[in-house]
């Protein structure tokens, strides 16, 4: 099976300055990347780049169907959890399930805590079937046992074919991901 | 691209979104004939001028909240990542405001008509020109909320930006309302609004592209 995210000699230039330039990575199904560097140093930018959000000032990207985990949550503040993943993804079930919040799933999104609200974007790039993960600070705002609750998810994604990309400054367990440290 | 107008319409019914452009268009046609006094003639001739202005004005209440709030809460970059294009996005935000803002408007012309004294023959001028033109005003607020997403302060920038570029609208609606067809007022309208409508979304698609970087 062909790579799910292919960045050849990419750069990356934000606001006039160069984050960083002829990054290359390839992620195989099964297979995964940790993102790290200071604050400012581009980690974001490189999730969008691989979304396709942001077009690099050079290279190419190659990517299978993607889901995203960033700091915007995207879901409808006035429905209730359930329903407005539902918007997004056939089965919500699966991702509240995963993410251990199938107890708020009739809880309007408004009146989510922050830790739950991130919750409810992991539940929905688990939710989504897509074999590519981008996650942006996935572990901000969760606690231990959230955290637990994505290392598992994450393994279990990989173990079925899937890669993860993810950015973030904290510790966060992903076996034999590949380091891709900015700045 | 259903669910998306699906849900553009149900962001405009909950919490009476819709409800605020007629209700302004409505109040607009009440205070008129206070500023005018109560001279019927005068008010009928003038008010489907007046009526168009104030549908002008009404459009331009929603501004804010057609773009603004999903680009804000990363709904755009979720739907781009579904592979959803800005396009389609912008043109089911275009059928979704559309739908929410010309009949309900349409309906307030009625009591609006009313209170201006319009003759019948008017009010169904005023009613054909509006059903002509309010999609082409919806899309012109579809493409200045688009444009103007994301900038602090943007209400007064999108009046500015809007309301020269509804002249035409407002001359030919005005135009259709107060002189009848002779001079072909009705196909201009809807030529001006024909125009606007296949603009709208690819204007507010690059303009949603370009508001990522």
């Amino acid at each position: 099976m062909s790579a799910l995210l292919g960045l050849d000699a990419v750069s990356c230039v934000r606001g006039g300055r160069l984050l960083f330039e002829g990054l290359s990575l390839v992620l195989a199904p099964g297979e995964a990347a940790l993102v790290t560097g200071p604050n400012g140093a581009g980690k974001s930018s490189l999730i969008r780049l691989a979304a396709g959000l942001l077009r690099p000032a050079s290279g190419t990207v190659d990517r299978a169907t993607a889901a995203l985990a960033d700091e915007q949550l995207a879901l409808d503040e006035r429905q209730r959890l359930r329903d407005a993943l539902a918007f997004w993804v056939r089965n919500p079930e699966a991702g509240l399930e995963t993410m251990g919040l199938a107890p708020l799933a009739r809880v309007p999104v408004r009146i989510l805590s922050t830790g739950q609200r991130k919750r409810a974007a992991l539940a929905r790039v688990i939710a989504s079937g897509a074999p590519l993960w981008l996650l942006d600070e996935p572990a901000s705002a969760l606690d231990d046992e959230g955290l637990e609750r994505l290392e598992a998810a994450m393994a279990a994604h990989r173990a079925g074919g899937g890669a993860v990309l993810a950015a973030t400054h904290q510790k966060l367990a992903l076996g034999g991901a590949r380091p891709v440290a900015l700045g | 691209m259903t669910a998306l107008v699906l849900r553009e319409l149900r962001l405009a019914a909950t919490g009476g979104a819709a409800l605020l452009p007629v209700l302004f268009f409505l109040l607009v046609a009440t205070l008129f004939p206070f500023a005018v006094g109560p001279d019927g003639p005068l008010l009928a001739r003038t008010g489907g001028g007046a009526l168009w202005m104030a549908a002008l004005l009404a459009a331009l209440l929603p501004v804010d909240r057609l773009v603004e709030p999903d680009r804000a809460s990363g709904v755009l970059d979720q739907l781009s990542l579904k592979g959803t294009s800005e396009e389609t996005i912008a043109l089911a935000k275009l059928l979704g405001h559309w739908l929410s803002f010309g009949p309900p408007l349409m309906l307030a012309a009625l009591p609006a008509a009313a209170l201006m004294k319009l003759p019948q023959d008017v009010l169904l001028r005023l009613e054909l020109g509006l059903l002509v033109g309010t999609p082409g005003l919806a899309a012109l607020t579809l493409g200045v909320a688009a444009l103007t997403a994301g900038l602090r302060r943007s209400g007064a920038l999108a009046g500015l930006l809007m309301l020269p570029l509804a002249v035409p609208l407002l001359i030919f609606g005005a135009g259709l309302v107060e002189r009848g067809n002779e001079s072909g007022a009705l196909q201009w309208l809807g030529a001006v609004s024909l125009l606007l409508l296949a603009g709208a979304p690819f204007v507010a698609g690059a303009a949603i592209r370009a508001s990522r970087d």
